[in-house]
């Protein structure tokens, strides 16, 4: 693969936002605030870390994404259009009847690598996929996307367990840390800080970044795994609703869709931030 | 075992027994198998197993939620995974993961429900799985199978491992006779087996209450001249249901039985696809009832409820007198 600049990164950034918008906007529903503040943390694993493409999708030693958070299918959607999993006039049928790409993660998706959108499965799903590669002697490695609210599923924490005790260094979880939930900020719903710590004592190694900064994402992402023996955990601290500046760390753009107005001012303001690039 | 009808039959060991000695064959030769456990390895009798092949078997600890997703990220990569705990826990606590991770996601990951139904006996409900029939059936893309004996079990185990389906096969671990010679048995998911024919009443029963069934129908036909056709519905979905159009064609009374709730198991996957095909034979559902189940053994809770020789060949009387 073709190493990007990270001023192309950055512009693909620019680009996946301004389709997210476009294309929840289209189909009337999506998760906006979340699908913005991870969207960089997907581009930087598509474009610089996975070795995976629509020609090797069937590789057993391609590495593997599973998103834990599925509701922010949209941000993956968006990516993997990009990378020529399917053509992106396909994200036009986006929740429509008989679409296979409806609002969580589907296999049926041509990219996608596990069903998810129940919280709490994707930490499990990857490590029984990370165990089975150290059983095979296979060194292609897994990256599960974790959303905070989805912290307080027990079942993380029985995952987490299981990683550490079996010295999983080829799994990184990524905490999408935006700190806002459906209800409220993910302090007042269900505290689950320090989530270093608790990793730490769970025998991960954990790193916190920006989880905009692509140059902070690809260092981090290259000094896995933190410790041998050890899954890494990179804690990104995100803002939900990034890039569109009504939508940041406001409530609303959990699952907000933009009016036309919205979706315009939107539309022009990434412009103008491409425009800098 | 002694005598059942006219012919001497095998004694049995408990099919936990056989699954565990069938999963220590095909792991032999195939280093894909893979026993994923909760702490469970013996009670699902894998220590021989754990011993043989320790790189083919993965303690995750008391965390079935977990044991359901790791088994089936192992089996998203081509592991021939074997996830054993007790049915009660799998099936209750995992369910989540077992809908999404397995069946919703195509993972084919075999399910094994150790000491299923009452086998946990005096233990009490909270190690009963009487529900995991109906919570299954509720689940699209997993085959639910109870062997009853040996054979069955042992067919089970050998053809989900080479199969590329969701599955859930649950068993006890009770002794169980082997219910035909094996030279007159075959066995293929989701076609029951005809284990006796008879003429004027059906016994279709799964897992453990197969056998009660058969030696029902051996006192029936010694004691009344009752003569039962008795059928190991092994596989609950998918139904049998050119078996089913079969017996009912007959127009003879149905009695099913399970080890399992009333609501929701084989009695009622019968009744359903019985009626919405415009059979009306007499028909009755034996199982536990709706109520806080008795306490004691197995044994004891299968008498209480008439699952055994008896109750069952009495069941079957009255059936045939309405």
């Amino acid at each position: 693969m073709k190493q990007m600049t990270e001023q192309e990164l950055q512009q693909k950034s620019v680009q996946y936002r301004k389709n997210i918008i476009k294309y929840i906007y289209g189909a009337k529903a999506g998760h906006t605030g979340g699908s913005l503040s991870c969207v960089d943390i997907l581009n930087v694993l598509y474009n610089y870390v996975l070795n995976v493409g629509p020609e090797n999708f069937d590789s057993p030693d391609r590495d593997r994404y599973i998103q834990s958070k599925g509701h922010t299918v949209e941000a993956l959607f968006v990516v993997l259009a990009d990378k020529g999993f399917f053509p992106e006039s396909d994200l036009e049928t986006m929740s429509q009847y008989k679409s296979h790409y409806i609002g969580h993660p589907t296999r049926k998706v041509n990219g996608v690598e596990q069903n998810t959108g129940a919280l709490g499965h994707g930490l499990s799903l990857s490590v029984g996929t990370a165990l089975a590669a150290k059983m095979d002697a296979r060194d292609y490695r897994v990256f599960t996307l974790l959303g905070d609210g989805e912290l307080p599923e027990g079942s993380n924490w029985e995952a987490a367990l299981t990683a550490s005790h079996y010295k999983l260094d080829n799994l990184c979880a990524i905490i999408d840390h935006n700190k806002l939930q459906i209800t409220a900020s993910t302090k007042e719903v269900c505290d689950t800080n320090p989530i270093d710590d608790k990793f730490e004592s769970f025998g991960w190694a954990v790193r916190h970044v920006d989880g905009h900064d692509i140059g902070q994402l690809k260092e981090a992402f290259d000094a896995m795994p933190f410790e041998a023996g050890k899954p890494s955990l990179i804690i990104a601290h995100t803002v939900k609703g990034k890039g569109i500046s009504y939508m940041e760390n406001v409530l609303k753009w959990h699952h907000g869709v933009p009016s036309e107005e919205q979706y315009a001012a939107a539309m022009e303001e990434l412009d103008q931030v491409m425009a800098t690039l | 075992m002694g005598a059942i009808i006219d012919k001497e039959i095998e004694t049995g060991k408990a099919n936990l027994e056989v699954f565990s000695s069938t999963l220590q064959e095909l792991a032999a030769t195939d280093r894909d198998i893979v026993a994923v456990t909760s702490d469970s390895r013996g009670s699902g009798k894998l220590v021989p197993f754990g011993q043989k092949f320790p790189k083919q078997i993965v303690e995750i600890g008391i965390a079935e939620q977990n044991l359901v997703g790791v088994a089936a990220g192992l089996a998203s990569v081509g592991k021939k995974v074997f996830a054993v705990s007790p049915a009660c826990f799998l099936t209750a606590r995992a369910l989540e993961q077992i809908k999404n991770d397995v069946a919703y996601s195509d993972n084919p990951v075999k399910l094994i429900g150790i000491s299923a139904g009452v086998s946990y006996g005096a233990l009490g409900t909270t190690h009963h799985s009487l529900h995991d029939f109906a919570v299954l059936r509720a689940i699209n893309n997993i085959i639910i199978v109870a062997p009853a004996d040996n054979f069955e079990t042992e067919q089970a185990i050998a053809q989900a491992a080479a199969s590329e389906q969701p599955f859930y096969i649950r068993f006890g671990k009770k002794p169980m006779p082997l219910l035909q010679p094996r030279s007159e048995s075959s066995f293929e998911f989701g076609k029951g087996r005809v284990i006796k024919e008879g003429d004027d009443i059906t016994f279709i029963a799964t897992g453990e209450t197969v056998y009660p069934a058969l030696q029902a129908a051996a006192k029936l036909e010694k004691e009344q001249g009752i003569s039962a056709t008795v059928i190991s519905m092994h596989t609950i979905k998918p139904l049998d249901h050119d078996l089913l159009t079969k017996v009912a064609a007959t127009g003879k009374p149905i009695l099913t039985v399970e080890e399992h709730m009333v609501y929701g198991g084989l009695g009622e996957a019968c009744a359903s696809y019985l009626i919405q095909n415009g059979h009306h034979n007499r028909f009755k559902i034996m199982g536990i009832p709706d109520e806080y189940t008795v306490t004691g053994s197995q044994n004891d809770i299968f008498n209480h409820y008439g699952l055994t020789e008896s109750g069952i060949a009495a069941e079957a009387a009255k059936l045939l007198e309405k």
